[in-house]
């Protein structure tokens, strides 16, 4: 399978996921630029952390129109599968890709420690390789974290079980635990925790790989059969 | 040319002394207008000629087999096999960050990693050694406080953005540091050896192009600032504090490493202190070459700006590099690509001078050699540091030792400082194998199979009792944390912080401290490769304590790292190195005698070089057969300090010794060559600790509950391990929050 990564101007987690999914997933990555009008020949993107524009006005706020985001919306819109990382979670709610937004956190003070999440979910492409309810050792590294929402949309997003992860102790004050979400097809997540950096021993923990291999499944299970 | 008269006043200001001044009109053969003598002053000020301090930096070890280059470029380059190299410097911004305690850490970070990808290397880590007045002093608490966080967040804000990690580092609180905190900052990159860049310009007719950030009056003396002390009159100098964007930092590196990979590019080199002044004839110096360039080209943010300015302007962001002449389409493209300003300034001539021209007018005109290379050297007088009163000053208190070590643990020089490491991200890039709080960090070099290992070491304490043997401990130690986490030392960078050196006895101290570092670097096979002296380190007369922070790199194999925490009951406990000896003269310059008793006296733990290092030999050997489950380096604050550490994971121990030292002397000396070490097979370090001589005696057995230490039968210390933790790991938010 192949997943494209996208560089916004800021991008700097951009490596580490092309390295999570070469070496420690055994599929292949690819980089996309952002002013790319199209995806080109991919089976999954990934945006992935870093500060894209700085990140200033807001987080995300100006890479949502960047050239490649377009292009993005048409392959979530065909039900290709959108994985938002840390900042790429922040483009993804500014680009109204996903509901809710993402806050300074709690602290006022950017944080990067290893967080226990529980699995909200099995019923997704992101999830499905999980067992129910399991808690994956994932680190953070943010400053605006801190999922918000009406609380109709948290309800319904609760209602949909489209709650991908919870923190088991939440860091940064989200509303109802939230680390990740889901869109209302399914096919797109964002969350703030790296899976991309707990993909091998070495880097502490291996849980991340349990959503890349989702991906992978329901990848090759949507692949058309080839006979 | 500029009209403005060059009266001595005027020199004065520009912090020329009048033999300077001559020198500067033996040069040109002419006396120098108003922009000649900007340009002069910032590259002969303190900051960035070492005028104070070159005579004495020769005497530094500067080679080894592995350094492919040593002081004199923008950082130095090690060798680590495979055809790779390291590039890594640490720098000061101590000035600029107690003037604007956030901005000035920030561009403090900023200026380092400019350093590093000049030299086409990727940055891949960032270490701070970091000092500050006491959280709790009666007059500078709060200003302290306010110090601290600000310049955390100016270093997380600017290496978070970036996407380096802040691996470790040192945190380190002293009443001399009210007036003057201490902002050191380290880093590492890595290249493929044929990748490296060099700041030489070379080729006659090549062009000389702009990148980066846009030129405005920020930042103007700032080298200078860093050449003077503090009076009250330097609050008005916060305009000299350049603002950073690590986000424009970030799209310079991407950018110029991909333009190098062109082959366009001859040379190249950051605009740091003293900006386009210091970069055109840093370059053309080396090259033995002359620059011509023409200010109206100039990115500018301003309007109306002198030359003055412009040459002067330390705006942050920017990078000066040379082309391969009718390549430059290669170059602009990149550049392009990222959204950075690139333009053609000026060429590379063959008259040697830097001829800076603004409306097609000549307006400076100097030649690059000399004002790059000839700065003024001055043997200042140096007197011996006085000696210390050698005995303890009053009849010690009797202290309970648990109590003692509940206060040592708490207090904020040994303290966890996660409240700190937590607020940077420590993990990108996915190489950070053993990160903050660790003896040593590590960090793999994926395209390579080995890890680099880097610790920073400085004890003023030790350095104010003795400034030669407080850098030889400062070595000693940060090899032997190295050593402890199995890495082989290569080689090193220092970072010299001092008070005034136009004062003998300041003077003084920078002479023993290098002759010190000298010899250990020697002894330790650890060549200086770079690094930076921060002097007029006082604010109205009071100068700071010697601080000579050293920073050294090793290597070893990529593995699972050994780290400090024990991991299960029941594994035997070795005290590698053996308990050491300490006299009365020896203890007072210890955390003990700071934290427990508020004094200090005497002198700085004795040093056997010899033994030291066949303790590290041991330890390596120790890890390398993969017989350490656990290693931790005895330092601040001793043995029951280290023991107590050790224990943070969940797991303890219990202790038991055969001395005759006192209670205080035994659990809180910070004699060096010792090694905490729990291991399945004794007999086995034992073993190996004996083929290097070194003596390593059976302490006890790690537990499940609690710390215990006891001597002779009788019980020292018996604490829980919640409340070593209570004390070691909330205390500083604690402090910050008071």
């Amino acid at each position: 399978m192949k997943f494209g990564v996208i560089v916004f101007p800021g991008s700097n987690c951009d490596h580490d996921a092309w390295f999570a999914v070469n070496h420690n997933l055994g599929h292949q990555a690819e980089f996309i630029w952002h002013d790319s009008a199209t995806l080109g020949d991919i089976d999954a993107v990934i945006l992935p952390g870093g500060f894209a524009y700085g990140d200033y006005l807001r987080c995300g706020a100006i890479a949502k129109f960047s050239p490649v985001m377009a292009a993005v919306r048409r392959f979530a819109a065909d039900g290709g599968l959108v994985l938002g990382i840390c900042n790429g979670f922040q483009i993804l709610v500014e680009a109204g890709l996903l509901p809710g937004a993402l806050m300074r956190n709690r602290n006022l003070k950017f944080i990067c420690r290893e967080v226990r999440l529980r699995t909200g979910t099995l019923d997704s492409p992101f999830t499905s390789a999980a067992s129910s309810g399991q808690v994956l050792r994932l680190p953070i590294a943010h400053g605006e974290g801190c999922y918000v929402a009406d609380e109709r949309t948290l309800d319904e997003l609760e209602a949909e079980d489209r709650v991908a992860f919870r923190y088991l102790d939440n860091p940064n004050g989200s509303m109802r635990d939230i680390a990740g979400i889901l869109n209302a097809r399914r096919n797109v997540m964002g969350l703030m925790p790296h899976p991309e950096r707990a993909t091998e021993p070495l880097m502490g923990s291996s849980d991340g790989l349990v959503i890349f291999r989702s991906m992978v499944e329901a990848m090759v299970m949507a692949a058309p059969l080839q006979i | 040319m500029s009209t403005l008269a060059i009266t001595p006043d005027l020199i004065a200001q520009h912090q020329l002394t009048e033999p300077e001044y001559r020198k500067i009109v033996d040069i040109l053969g002419r006396a120098p207008n108003y922009t000649e003598l900007g340009v002069f002053s910032v590259m002969w000020s303190e900051h960035c000629s070492y005028k104070s301090s070159r005579l004495h930096l020769k005497k530094l070890p500067t080679r080894g087999k592995a350094v492919v280059q040593g002081p004199g470029e923008n950082a130095g380059i090690v060798d680590i096999g495979g055809g790779y190299v390291i590039a890594f410097k640490i720098e000061s911004h101590n000035h600029p960050s107690f003037i604007e305690p956030f901005q000035g850490a920030a561009t403090g970070v900023g200026g380092i990693l400019r350093d590093i990808f000049t030299m086409g290397a990727r940055p891949i880590a960032v270490l701070d050694s970091l000092r500050f007045g006491p959280l709790d002093d009666a007059a500078n608490g709060p200003r302290n406080r306010r110090i601290l966080q600000g310049v955390v967040a100016g270093i997380a804000h600017y290496g978070n953005c970036f996407g380096v990690p802040t691996v470790g580092g040192e945190c380190i609180f002293e009443p001399c540091y009210n007036g003057n905190p201490l902002v050191n900052v380290f880093a590492l990159g890595v290249a493929k050896k044929e990748d490296i860049f060099y700041a030489s310009a070379a080729g006659v007719g090549n062009p000389v192009i702009y990148v980066g950030a846009k030129t405005g009056r920020d930042g103007i003396h700032g080298a200078s600032m860093a050449s003077a002390e503090f009076t009250e009159e330097s609050k008005q100098k916060r305009p000299n504090v350049q603002v950073g964007d690590p986000f424009l930092e970030k799209l310079l590196l991407e950018a110029c490493l991909e333009a190098m990979q062109t082959g366009a590019i001859v040379a190249i080199q950051d605009m740091g202190a003293a900006g386009l002044t210091c970069s055109t004839c840093e370059m053309g110096s080396r090259g033995g070459t002359g620059i011509e360039i023409e200010l109206d080209r100039v990115p500018q943010r301003e309007t109306g700006m002198t030359p003055y300015e412009i040459m002067l302007s330390e705006s942050q962001e920017r990078m000066l590099l040379v082309a391969a002449k009718g390549r430059e389409d290669e170059v602009f493209r990149v550049f392009r690509k990222w959204g950075l300003d690139a333009v053609t300034i000026g060429t590379v001539t063959g008259d040697g001078l830097l001829r800076v021209k603004q409306h097609a007018r000549t307006v400076a005109e100097i030649p690059n050699r000399e004002l790059a290379d000839e700065a003024p050297l001055y043997d200042r007088p140096h007197i011996a540091p006085p000696a210390r009163p050698l005995a303890t000053p009053a009849a010690r208190p009797v202290v309970d030792p648990a109590a003692a070590l509940t206060k040592l643990l708490a207090s904020s020089d040994i303290c966890s400082k996660r409240y700190i490491w937590e607020q940077y991200d420590h993990m990108v890039r996915t190489n950070t194998i053993a990160g903050p709080g660790a003896d040593a960090a590590v960090v793999r070099i994926k395209e390579s199979g080995v890890s680099v290992a880097m610790s920073l070491d400085g004890n003023s304490r030790y350095c104010y009792l003795s400034p030669r043997e407080g850098a030889q401990l400062a070595v000693a130690e940060c090899c032997r944390n190295l050593a402890t986490v199995g890495a082989q030392p290569v080689a090193a960078t220092n970072c010299l912080n001092f008070g005034n050196p136009e004062r003998p006895e300041i003077m003084g101290q920078l002479v023993e401290a290098i002759e010190g570092m000298s010899d250990a670097c020697r002894f330790f096979e650890t060549p200086i490769t770079g690094g930076n002296v921060s002097l007029y380190n006082e604010t109205l007369g009071d100068g700071i304590w010697p601080t000579p922070v050293i920073g050294i790199v090793g290597l070893l194999r990529t593995a699972t790292p050994v780290t400090r925490n024990f991991k299960t009951a029941g594994q035997p406990v070795i005290l590698l190195g053996g308990l050491g000896d300490c006299d009365e003269v020896r203890f007072g310059g210890t955390e003990y005698a700071k934290v427990v008793l508020n004094e200090l006296w005497g002198l700085p733990p004795a040093l056997d070089m010899d033994y030291e290092k066949r303790v590290h030999d041991a330890m390596r050997e120790i890890v390398a057969a993969g017989l350490a489950e656990s290693a931790h380096d005895v330092s601040d604050g001793g043995l029951a300090v280290a023991a107590a550490e050790c224990c943070m994971g969940g797991v303890g121990a219990a202790l038991h010794f055969e001395s005759d030292l006192s209670p205080e002397i035994l659990l809180f000396h910070e004699g060096p060559s010792r090694i905490l070490v729990s291991t399945e097979s004794p007999d086995e370090v034992i073993r190996i600790a004996a083929s290097h001589g070194v003596a390593a005696p059976r302490i006890g057995i790690t537990m499940n509950d609690g710390l215990g230490i006891g001597n002779r039968g009788a019980t020292l210390i018996s604490v829980t391990i919640d409340s070593l933790r209570e004390n070691y790991e909330g205390s500083l938010e604690k402090q910050l929050r008071s």
